[in-house]
């Protein structure tokens, strides 16, 4: 306590003189009406340095980028995986070869078989018309048609097939596409882009995955043909969200789905799509020329105005027995497209004697529309022969050409699934000369739906080759599935 | 408008039938006439000239259609695979020098529907600055970070692989599980070829696997029309993957991978395309096969050998007119592509209209496929055009480039003419 004192002491003392030195030149000068003390500088001098040493960076210890024996060291040590993945010994056999038309009967190795693998609705595959037309094509334009459809790639049978397709179906115009999965996947994202919001429903083939991948919009799936499911999940969407009014929202559906063989039931959609205000994109390729009294697909067989529906597109190798594909709707949608498809505007268009096929095979079905009947008698007796097939059942919808049998109980894994169904489809083939197939699955598919058998039915099929069919299939799946239930 | 998409009533052959089309709200819609008009055909891809019906081909494509129908209508795994798929197939391996292929009904969607399988997240894919969309399309397709490099220009391409290698992914700088590079074998917009001796270096040292897009030099290029790699002297071995379509050089339709046997069985077994889609169409299938039989000569006649030689001789002779006379011509000697620049946009349907007036029918390309100030007119010359057919192109070409002024180097002769007339003045 002795030695603090005359410290303090001290200090106030050095204090008073250095004030009194401050306040001596500055005891006349008032700045604002305040008198400059000696505190003041002081204070000033305080605060300079305060801010001084919060204005100076952090330390970081300094970034020194690799050199270049660095880089070199890291290339040589990286190495990359293989560029695919090593033969599995378990790997599928090959696809059967066939020798002759994909029609009703084909031939496999020599013998005849019933072809129940080709989606030839019509029965068109053979057809002498069609045939006749094609080699007229083929004499007068050669095979390709060498250059897209901007650049001389447009043939005029181009034009009237689109014509003829826009007249079969009641709407203003049609354009046509290359190749069959190509026109959904290019239509998607030729509509929709980012911040769009696209309901659609879990159970779509790749070809429309991939183009709502494509399209950078953002993505709901409902859960498959479940129209409950579809009202709650529009409800979620355009409820309390202002947002939801101003930007583009689209339903996507299939009409008879390729992975179940469903139909979507149309009519509730378009109610629903009413209310929410959506729009519709319906992907037609295994419905065109099947559904419907004349053949005009989904819209006809629900009795909905075709101009309900905002963009229908269909691939040309189901029922026309053609290949490509086409899209249609409203005079603006298919202008659109012109110049934004990718699709369309950087692709060699379709060989103008597939486009002259597919002129004919509308034509053939305008005149004949008893073959719709004969395929809907057809499906139905494959549907009560198969019925009470061992082990399997059908999960497709009454009136649809494809018929799907699912395993009655999955063995949990989608490899064995296909593995026995695969086993299946091969005796079926080895023992009773009859040609199906197990629907087969791509690493890149995100589809959850199980696997199963495909029968696709024709109007050329005749009853005794669906009788045979029915037993052949019975059999096999009782011996195969036994061991397994 | 009335530029592009213009309808063609026969075959696009050498001389071929343009329908003409008027218009009665100006050129808003244009309606179709029953007139035609026969012009030479200087812009459709038809290289080898097989697109019109030829004397081998078409009698057995007919046979073919007559046995197999217009179409097969299921997949390729389901039941739409015929001898003829399988004869192609090895064909074509046989003929790039790889030991399989396999075959897609389509070239674009070969390239969108391959890229996701070979590589995913996790990987890198470096592409040429001037790629096709349909390379795009896959590359954005399949998840995996995308970086591009100048266009031809090995050097860059190595920067940015050692930059890419030692920094790793981008957040996370884990290593790349690998790296794809695609390049292209002539570039459609450019004519250019490939410096592919160079850029396959510079893969090897990297260890980057290459992936060859020959969609238009398959067929066209090289001295028995092996392409790009037989032009440059590549092995291709070499290259990991190569692609290629059958819509230029062979007048048919659909493309083609030709790769080690590993990687054409994964394919197989896993590539949406060839388990979804439907198989190419058989008689387009029997077109490819007898017009690379034509090609490799074993149809018993040397057509294939002249063909080849006809192609070459007509681009290189075109292409040195065409700069003689003072044309900006893009592109590398070989190469049956030449865009001619015509840099100003509005020139463009005046070079068109004019060239479809003196009946020539050209193509012109503008913006999205080129930049907007570098439009162009792109020629494709064809094995099936004579000496006449190119002579009266060059000039009708040249008449039109002096009228809409797009020859912009000097020409020789006319050099002597204008210091001839400033004399004059003087």
């Amino acid at each position: 306590m002795d030695m603090a004192l005359p410290i303090v002491n001290a200090t106030t003392a050095a204090l008073a003189r250095v004030s009194a030195a401050f306040n001596a030149p500055l005891a006349r000068a008032v700045v604002f009406g305040v008198h400059i003390d000696g505190h003041l500088v002081v204070e000033g001098l305080l605060i300079a340095v305060i801010v001084f040493q919060l204005s100076r960076k952090s330390y970081k210890p300094p970034k020194k980028p690799l050199s270049e024996k660095e880089v070199d060291e890291l290339c040589d040590e990286w190495e990359p995986e293989p560029l695919c993945p090593p033969v599995k010994e378990r790997s599928h056999i090959d696809p059967a070869i066939l020798e002759s038309a994909a029609g009703p009967h084909t031939t496999i190795e020599g013998k005849e078989v019933v072809n129940f693998a080709s989606a030839n609705y019509l029965g068109l595959i053979g057809n002498e018309k069609l045939i006749d037309s094609c080699v007229g094509s083929l004499e007068k334009y050669g095979v390709g048609s060498c250059g897209p459809r901007g650049f001389y790639g447009t043939i005029d049978v181009h034009l009237d097939c689109e014509a003829k397709i826009a007249n079969f179906l009641g709407t203003p115009d049609s354009i046509l596409y290359s190749y069959g999965i190509s026109t959904i996947f290019s239509v998607i994202p030729a509509f929709c882009k980012k911040g769009d919001i696209i309901v659609a429903d879990e159970g779509v083939h790749w070809a429309v995955q991939n183009g709502l991948y494509l399209s950078r919009s953002t993505v709901v799936y409902f859960k498959h043909n479940d129209m409950a499911s579809l009202a709650s999940t529009l409800e979620k969407l355009t409820r309390g969200n202002k947002r939801t009014e101003k930007i583009r929202r689209y339903i996507v559906v299939e009409s008879i789905y390729q992975n179940s063989g469903q139909i979507a039931p149309l009519d509730e959609i378009v109610k629903l799509k009413e209310k929410y205000l959506f729009r519709v994109i319906l992907e037609e390729s295994h419905s065109f020329g099947v559904l419907g009294k004349s053949g005009r697909g989904l819209a006809e067989h629900y009795g909905v105005p075709i101009d309900k529906i905002d963009i229908i597109t269909a691939g040309m190798g189901n029922a026309l027995a053609t290949d490509g594909g086409f899209c249609t709707g409203s005079a603006r949608v298919v202008d659109h497209q012109r110049l934004s498809s990718a699709g369309y505007v950087f692709s060699a268009s379709l060989p103008p004697y597939l486009a002259s096929a597919a002129v004919s095979a509308v034509n053939y079905l305008e005149e004949n529309p008893s073959v719709l009947a004969n395929l809907r008698s057809n499906v139905a007796l494959l549907h009560t022969g198969l019925s009470d097939t061992p082990g399997l059942e059908i999960s497709s919808h009454v009136l649809s050409p494809i018929v799907f049998l699912k395993l009655k109980k999955s063995t949990g894994s989608l490899a064995t699934d296909l593995d026995l169904l695969e086993t299946i489809a091969e005796q079926v083939l080895k023992e009773d000369s009859v040609f199906i197939v197990a629907s087969k699955r791509s690493t890149l598919d995100r589809c959850k739906l199980p696997v199963g058998i495909r029968l696709f039915v024709s109007a050329g099929h005749t009853e005794s080759d669906i009788s045979k069919a029915c037993s052949s299939l019975k059999r096999i799946s009782a011996s195969v599935l036994s061991d397994h239930v | 408008q009335d530029c592009f998409g213009r309808p063609i009533a026969s075959a696009p052959d050498a001389w071929f039938d343009v329908v003409e089309r008027h218009s009665n709200d100006g050129n808003k819609t244009l309606q179709r006439t029953t007139k035609t008009s026969k012009c030479l055909n200087l812009g459709s891809y038809n290289y080898l000239g097989f697109a019109a019906a030829d004397e081998y081909c078409t009698p057995r494509v007919i046979e073919s259609l007559k046995k197999y129908s217009a179409s097969t209508c299921s997949a390729r795994v389901d039941g739409g695979n015929t001898k003829l798929h399988t004869e192609l197939e090895e064909l074509v391996a046989r003929f790039v020098g790889k030991p399989a292929a396999i075959l897609f009904g389509m070239g674009y969607v070969t390239n969108s529907a391959i890229i996701p399988i070979l590589i995913g997240k996790g990987g890198l894919i470096v592409s040429d600055s001037l790629n096709h969309i349909s390379i795009v399309n896959g590359a954005r397709g399949s998840g995996a970070t995308v970086r591009v490099f100048q266009h031809n220009n090995p050097a860059h391409l190595e920067d940015v692989l050692r930059e890419q290698i030692a920094g790793g992914q981008p957040r996370t700088h884990r290593p790349w599980k690998k790296i794809i590079v695609i390049v292209e074998g002539i570039y459609s917009m450019e004519g250019e070829l490939c410096n592919l001796p160079e850029i396959m270096a510079v893969c090897k040292k990297y260890k980057a696997y290459t992936y060859l897009d020959e969609a238009h030099s398959i067929g066209a290029v090289g001295k028995t029309g092996r392409g790009v790699c037989e032009l440059l002297g590549v092995d291709p071995a070499d290259v990991d993957i190569m692609m290629g379509t059958f819509t230029k050089s062979f007048g048919s339709c659909g493309g083609y991978i030709a790769a080690s046997k590993e990687i054409i069985h994964h394919l197989k077994h896993a590539c949406p395309a060839h388990i979804y889609a439907t198989s190419m169409s058989p008689p387009a299938v029997q077109q490819v096969i007898s017009a690379i039989k034509v090609v490799l000569g074993e149809d018993g006649s040397n057509r294939g050998a002249k063909k080849l030689a006809q192609i070459r001789e007509n681009s290189n002779f075109f292409r040195s007119e065409l700069q003689k006379m003072g044309f900006e011509v893009l592109g590398d000697n070989d190469s049956p592509v030449m865009p001619i620049m015509l840099y100003n946009p509005a020139k463009i349907p005046a070079f068109s209209r004019e060239c479809l007036r003196q009946n020539v029918a050209v193509v012109t390309v503008a913006f999205p496929a080129t930049p907007l100030l570098l439009a162009r007119a792109r020629i494709c010359i064809s094995a099936s055009q004579s000496r006449e057919d190119l002579i009266k192109g060059l000039e009708v070409i040249s008449k039109v480039g002096d009228l809409i002024g797009i020859k912009y180097f000097p020409v020789e002769q006319e050099k002597v003419a204008s210091v001839d007339k400033l004399k004059k003045l003087e």
